[in-house]
């Protein structure tokens, strides 16, 4: 017997990794452009989709993944309410969304019919920060009430984004939220990142929003990276 | 965050390449961790003792090399390393930084036991 040294270099969730790749090459085949809603319970994500189909969804066809730690379909519920196709997904308790989850939901949704994926992932500014879907692009909506000193608590969410949604502005006179502090720890991990204000309420901002996203949508998939 | 996940698909990625190289045994597992990339080494260490049981990494040292987050100051280019997300500048202060190494997370290599 001996012992010897065996060079591996391989990434950990490469299994994942594999998985999300596959589905970012089944989403461009259908020439789908799709994004990845992060956000901590309770920020909007679900008020949100549901604003962004309200504007867009007679300009762009789309389709929705709806993430839940919990065994409910509530979300989806609302969504296919509105008329958009939408699968709800359940980690059984688990804290994200991952590749194999994303490409399961896929084979039910009818991509030959969508130009746009909308996944709302697990309420968490954590873990779903680590593991890729697939999507092109990854938002966060932040929310009011949690606080300006979000971005300075979670980075690692911040740093990834590619849009940033600040949710629940009609409160800003009720509640202590510093805005030139939010956008200093903001810039500091994501300079320049897209920024957007909105009121799921009022509907201020969102069609700022949703005028961003359609264009997104129609530049395709050639300009994901 | 989610350790129990990750040590599950290290023990994978290295059972397979340990099958590959005809391992007896697993030694030690070299993994390289980023400052940033939000992994507790005691804590991947704690479910590496459980998981490798009943395998041949049982009782397999994990060794860990730390990665410190370097970053390039996108105003006067200054590369720079600080034990923080939220980076600034020494030299301009700049707030502008780019992240250049500290998000690492992979197998480097394994150490095991084979027949002479």
């Amino acid at each position: 017997m001996k012992e010897i040294r065996v060079p591996v270099v391989e990434r950990i969730l490469n299994a994942n990794d594999q998985v999300s790749e596959q589905n970012r090459g089944w989403l461009h085949k259908f020439g789908i452009f799709s994004i990845n809603l992060m956000a901590s319970p309770g920020a909007g994500k679900t008020s949100l989709i549901l604003q962004t189909i309200a504007r867009l969804s007679s300009r762009v066809s789309m389709g929705v993944i709806e993430g839940d730690t919990a065994r409910v379909t509530m979300d989806a519920d609302k969504v296919r309410q509105a008329g958009v196709p939408a699968v709800q997904v359940n980690t059984a308790g688990g804290c994200h969304l991952d590749a194999a989850l994303i490409a399961s939901a896929l084979s039910q949704l009818p991509l030959a019919e969508m130009h746009l994926l909308l996944v709302e992932n697990v309420g968490n500014l954590v873990c779903p920060a680590s593991f890729r879907l697939g999507t092109d692009i990854d938002v966060l909506i932040a929310s009011v009430p949690e606080g300006d000193d979000k971005p300075f608590k979670y980075p690692a969410i911040y740093r990834g984004l590619q849009a940033l949604i600040l949710n629940k502005i009609d409160l800003l006179p009720y509640v202590s939220f510093d805005m030139d502090n939010f956008r200093k720890g903001v810039e500091m991990l994501n300079p320049g990142v897209a920024f957007f204000p909105v009121s799921c309420r009022t509907g201020e901002g969102l069609d700022s929003w949703a005028d961003w996203l359609e264009s997104r949508t129609r530049q395709g998939t050639q300009s994901s990276d | 965050m989610h350790e129990l996940a990750v040590t599950e698909d290290l023990l994978k990625t290295v059972l397979r390449h340990a099958a590959e190289a005809d391992a007896r045994r697993v030694r030690q597992v070299n993994l390289v961790v980023g400052d940033l990339a939000g992994f507790v080494g005691e804590s991947l260490e704690f479910y590496w003792q459980i998981l490798g049981e009943g395998t041949i990494c049982r009782g397999s040292k994990l060794q860990i090399e730390r990665i410190s987050a370097r970053f390039a100051c996108q105003a006067c280019q200054l590369e720079f390393v600080m034990d923080s997300e939220l980076a600034f500048c020494p030299q301009c202060g700049s707030h502008q930084a780019k992240l250049m190494a500290g998000n690492e997370f992979f197998l480097h290599s394994i150490d095991i036991d084979v027949d002479e």
